[in-house]
């Protein structure tokens, strides 16, 4: 039983880390907030005044708005359903008796282990060269044009680049899940005669609904918020400009800090939305 | 309980999962051979896979001209001293709530998970100009203090779901045999934790030592840790595929080998426990 003794030590104990989380969260948040009212053009003049809501209406209705949330949505979701439907299937074959399973789980996690900045730059110059990539050679090999794959399909190139770097993500949480799959039930579900498919979609797909809710929310969180393997291969050209991307050529390269805290505010309140689906859940693993 | 199964599906199973495992690791490998061969060899189509002359070269080169034990060595400083950092701040905060839970303890916990999700770029810009004003950009402890801030939650939450599983009552039988607060927490409490917190730290080693906006935006030429040393290989000029291998290779080996140590915590510790 706790005392109040205790209690008040608990309390003393948490203080370090909830004030400075507090701090790291209220401080900026509540700056980004104020710049985003703001006319702010640090090397044109600072600060010049209150702007009221044109920050926020520059931002959406500018032509490079819509674009960006296009590229975006096509990034997330494009990703999302390559490492899902990759990562089930990855899953249920790992899961399968076969040798030397430790070592092929180490070879599909590995991308994992990799930054960011160098899968994005080998993927780059060493795999999507149009002359001198690994695939332009493979291309070459059956008699094909090589693709020059960042300039004429920017958008899927970034997708295979971030696919492969969170494939392995998705694969361990999907394998976790299924491995606390009993198999008891999947014999059951074969002796009475159901087959492969229907054993997939009625047993399997199921169990592992609650984990692929899981890999969803937090990779869209994540994906969101992709940074580097764009400024390494494109630098936002060729339409690959995300809406993260936007913001921080807005702030950081063309230096209007007002109108890119405004999209600041935008990113924030979207992230906020897929955050809360996936408190809930993680919420309700907690009080279990 | 181990099904029996045919011993040819079993082959073809191995032979499948295997065709996965090494097209996925490939992009990974491929870089590593390319890093030992010439420059001639690294863009000789078609491509050579391990017939070529084995050379060195590239890493002696890749070290002199890019002062690479620089970058390695921030990197050190700002994923291990982040992480240190963070462990002082979380444990006792972990401690307290596995072991003297409240009402809001849910609500602490769920909350700071939240901060998590902020997105980064939302406050790139008050980050900025608060380490231009601090005096801040382009050094290791600026890095260290977000790269920590960041982190922090993940850390608490890992350590928090750790320590739950202590049984608290090894520690009233510690207690009815005469042990203190301080023998407790030193002989009893902290064997215990020990894995939990050894997991944790590598995790998040990896995290920070991968972490690339905040290492890319806010440094220059004296912070700049390895995910910066490698962008700045982009650039048109430094296309020369055996050092950018070597470079690549040198940036990853550290992590990629502590990685698979940590490959069981990852699921707990990337999914604040909502996937065991």
């Amino acid at each position: 039983m706790a005392t109040q003794h205790s209690r008040s030590a608990a309390r003393i104990m948490m203080a370090p880390a909830v004030i400075l989380l507090l701090g790291w969260m209220l401080v900026p948040l509540t700056m980004t907030l104020w710049f985003s009212f703001r006319k702010y053009l640090p090397l044109r003049g600072g600060d010049l005044g209150w702007a009221g809501f044109d920050n926020f209406t520059r931002f959406v209705s500018s032509s490079t708005f819509w674009p960006a949330v296009q590229a975006t949505l096509i990034i997330v979701v494009g990703v999302i359903v390559v490492t899902v439907v990759l990562g089930v299937l990855l899953a249920i074959l790992l899961d399968q008796p076969m040798w030397g399973q430790g070592i092929v789980r180490i070879l599909v996690i590995a991308p994992f282990f990799v930054m960011p900045t160098v899968s994005a730059l080998v993927w780059k110059n060493m795999f999507m060269d149009p002359v001198n990539g690994l695939l332009a050679n493979l291309w070459k090999a059956f008699g094909a044009q090589p693709v020059e794959w960042l300039s004429q399909a920017p958008l899927s190139s970034i997708v295979i680049i971030v696919s492969w770097e969170w494939l392995p993500f998705a694969t361990l949480i999907l394998l976790t899940a299924i491995q606390s799959l009993d198999s008891e039930q999947l014999e059951a579900a074969e002796m009475d005669g159901a087959p492969l498919l229907k054993r997939f979609w009625y047993v399997v797909l199921p169990h592992l609904s609650r984990a692929i809710t899981v890999v969803i929310l937090i990779q869209t969180i994540f994906l969101l918020s992709i940074f580097a393997e764009i400024f390494v291969t494109t630098q936002g050209a060729f339409g690959t400009r995300t809406l993260t991307y936007l913001i921080y050529q807005r702030v950081l390269e063309s230096q209007n800090v007002g109108l890119g805290s405004a999209g600041g505010v935008y990113a924030i309140i979207l992230a906020n939305i897929v955050a809360i689906f996936l408190m809930r859940i993680v919420g309700k693993n907690l009080d279990a | 309980m181990a099904r029996d199964v045919k011993p040819r599906r079993k082959a073809l199973n191995t032979a499948l999962a295997w065709a996965a495992g090494l097209l996925i690791f490939f992009p990974i490998l491929w870089p590593i051979l390319t890093s030992f061969k010439t420059e001639g060899d690294a863009i000789a189509s078609p491509p050579v896979l391990l017939f070529f002359d084995w050379t060195l070269e590239n890493y002696a080169v890749v070290q002199e001209r890019s002062d690479y034990m620089r970058y390695l060595w921030n990197s050190v400083i700002i994923a291990g001293g982040s992480t240190l950092l963070g462990l002082l701040v979380a444990v006792p905060a972990a401690w307290s709530m596995a072991f003297v839970p409240s009402k809001r303890t849910k609500d602490i916990l769920m909350w700071m998970l939240s901060t998590k999700m902020l997105p980064a770029v939302g406050v790139l810009y008050p980050i900025y100009l608060m380490f231009i004003q601090m005096g801040l950009l382009d050094t290791r402890i600026g890095l260290v203090i977000v790269l920590m801030l960041i982190n922090l939650p993940i850390i608490v939450w890992m350590l928090y779901t750790y320590f739950r599983e202590i049984p608290g009552e090894i520690l009233e039988a510690a207690r009815m045999d005469g042990a203190g607060l301080r023998e407790e927490i030193l002989y009893v409490l902290t064997p215990m934790a020990l894995p939990g917190i050894a997991s944790t730290v590598l995790l998040n080693v990896i995290l920070a030592w991968n972490e690339a906006f905040w290492t890319l935006n806010l440094t220059a030429a004296n912070a700049a840790p390895l995910t910066a040393f490698i962008a700045s290989y982009s650039s048109p000029e430094g296309l020369f595929y055996a050092k950018l291998s070597a470079a690549s290779t040198m940036a990853i080996a550290p992590i990629l080998i502590l990685g698979w140590f940590s490959q069981k915590q990852l699921v707990r510790g990337l999914t604040f426990g909502a996937v065991k």
